[in-house]
């Protein structure tokens, strides 16, 4: 579960977003989903940050830069190092059989909630599943990832004014599943707004990333869960509001 | 600017730490021989089993389980974490499920996976319902060791409450020790004027022994939101940065009681072990130094043989008060 990882790629995507890619042996057997959480000099907690993509030896990472952590991470450079804990959290369950068959998914995702969905389609659509792909984004300045899903030769609308449920795709796309993650609100308005089963994936401030301390605890219908442990997929059915 | 850890090894074998070490690092706890004094404190470590998946718990000298209440608990809401300069504050709440599950789920699943005694840590919200828990944990064989809470500074209306009153503290003690026969370790507050007052109220009233500090309450506000971070508004404070808050604590209690004493607050390695010992602890608890690295205590564990050779120091338990 603890790695060493060496920088290879650290740059800035959009003016708050930078995309990290690092390669290590402890990449191998990640899950979409699944998360790292890294250590830094000079933070006590490590910063969990959801793998966009991982091979058998780079993970690629997307983190916004909103405080201490992320600033530090952002000035890393190729050749650093980082030690993190992988293989964290549940990830989405990729074989999901409804009635008669497999089902026809819809990826939402919301700003930095995108990364792990990019990590979702490529796994689905090599397993021969074709999802249909939309993101949502502040601004134009904001977008990231919209090429990478256009390589996956998915379907892919991008929103970047308005909410993402008021989108074509959204309100008259051909979908029986929903996989999510995003802010807070836009899971929300997914789960009100929509009919259909799914997985969405939540965020909450950690103090372990494995299941140790029972920092990052919410309700649902199936008990306590660890967003880090348990989660931080969750079935929509076991959602309780406010998570 | 590179971050680099080169003390660990992943999936390296402990066995040598389970047999290698002989008889240096063993100290003994009201009749209880402990292999080594690396105990993993409550709160931090769960009952074990996500550590169980990374190595082989039994090089632990025993581990504090997370703290019991009578009826289950859901805690207090998210956020129940803040970061903060070499610590970080939570205000979990005691979550956990209620004694009868620990006693009937999670004790017998320990088993597969830790064969030594371990620390039972209750809390409660009345005399009754503490002694309720140790009630029921004595009949079980596992626990070796009844840590009572006293000092919980996340739960209102309980909990610190009672560690803050001497006279509340001796009647927790009473009650606990009255329908037990366990080694009964009462867990004191930092968050009083003086300490060694309640240590020896708890001493008076029968401990057999005191486990201290657990966190100081602290808090943290978010600047872009100016709201306190935590739900709770405060929570505890715990990590490096208030080990010498408690290895004076320790050293303060140690001087004031007879009963034997584990040390805990901000240990993360295996000289503050040594130095908490000279302060006059006879084991200690690593705290959340567990939750920023899952493999502290065995590299704790794996270290002291040879930070003990640095500074002269044949026996561990040789150590324990020697500074006072």
């Amino acid at each position: 579960m603890e790695d060493i990882f060496t920088v290879r790629e650290n740059i800035h995507v959009t003016e708050n977003v930078c995309r990290m890619t690092v390669t290590g042996a402890g990449a191998a057997g990640h899950r979409p989903g699944q998360f790292i959480n890294i250590k830094l000099p000079g933070c006590f907690l490590r910063r969990p940050i959801s793998v966009c993509d991982a091979g058998s030896d780079y993970i690629t990472l997307y983190y916004k830069t909103v405080g201490t952590g992320t600033d530090i991470m952002s000035r890393m450079a190729p050749g650093d190092e980082i030690n993190a804990l992988t293989h964290l959290g549940n990830g989405f369950d990729l074989n999901v059989r409804e009635g008669k068959g497999s089902v026809s998914p819809l990826l939402v995702g919301g700003g930095v909630g995108c990364p792990p969905l990019y990590f979702l389609a490529k796994e689905l659509t090599s397993a021969g599943v074709q999802p249909k792909v939309l993101i949502g984004f502040n601004s134009p300045a904001e977008v990231i990832l919209e090429n990478e899903f256009k390589q996956l030769e998915v379907s892919t609308q991008t929103v970047t004014s308005g909410f993402v449920t008021d989108s074509d795709m959204f309100t008259h796309g051909d979908y029986d599943y929903i996989y999510t993650c995003g802010p807070l609100p836009m899971l929300k308005a997914v789960y009100d707004k929509s009919t259909c089963k799914g997985q969405y994936s939540f965020e909450e401030r950690m103090g372990c990333g494995f299941g140790a301390c029972m920092g990052c605890s919410v309700k649902t219908n199936s008990g306590y869960k660890r967003i880090c442990k348990d989660g931080p997929v969750l079935l929509k059915e076991d959602i309780i509001w406010p998570v | 600017m590179a971050c680099v850890t080169d003390k660990k090894t992943p999936g390296r074998s402990d066995t040598g730490l389970r047999t290698g070490l002989g008889t240096r690092l063993r100290v003994e706890l009201c009749g209880l021989t402990l292999d080594n004094p690396v105990i993993p404190a409550s709160g931090c470590f769960g009952y074990g089993k996500e550590f169980a998946e990374l190595y082989d718990i039994n090089i632990l000298g025993s581990f504090s389980f997370k703290g019991t209440t009578k009826e289950p608990r859901f805690g207090n809401d998210t956020p129940r974490i803040a970061e903060a300069p070499s610590g970080m504050l939570n205000s979990v709440g005691l979550q956990n499920p209620g004694i009868e599950h620990v006693i009937s789920h999670e004790l017998p699943e320990m088993k597969r996976y830790f064969t030594k005694k371990v620390i039972a840590n209750i809390s409660g919200f009345s005399e009754y319902e503490y002694a309720y828990c140790a009630e029921k944990l004595d009949k079980e064989d596992q626990i070796g060791i009844i840590e009572v809470n006293v000092s919980c500074p996340n739960v209102h209306g309980g909990g610190m409450s009672f560690g803050t009153d001497p006279s509340s503290a001796a009647k927790v003690t009473r009650a606990v020790k009255s329908v037990t026969s366990k080694p009964v370790f009462i867990k004191l507050s930092p968050n009083v004027s003086d300490i060694t007052e309640i240590a020896r109220a708890c001493e008076d009233a029968g401990a057999d022994g005191l486990s201290l500090i657990n966190t100081l309450l602290g808090m943290r506000i978010d600047l872009n939101k100016k709201r306190p971070v935590l739900a709770n508004r405060f929570g505890g404070f715990s990590g490096p940065a208030v080990f010498p808050v408690a290895l004076r604590m320790v050293y303060q209690t140690a001087s004031a009681v007879k009963i034997p004493i584990i040390g805990m607050g901000g240990i993360s390695k295996a000289e503050d072990v040594i130095e908490m010992m000279l302060a006059g602890a006879s084991a200690v608890q690593v705290g959340c130094a567990n939750l920023t690295d899952p493999y502290v205590c065995r590299d704790i564990i794996r270290d002291l043989p040879a930070v003990m050779d640095r500074y002269n120091i044949k026996n561990l338990k040789d150590v324990i008060g020697g500074a006072i």
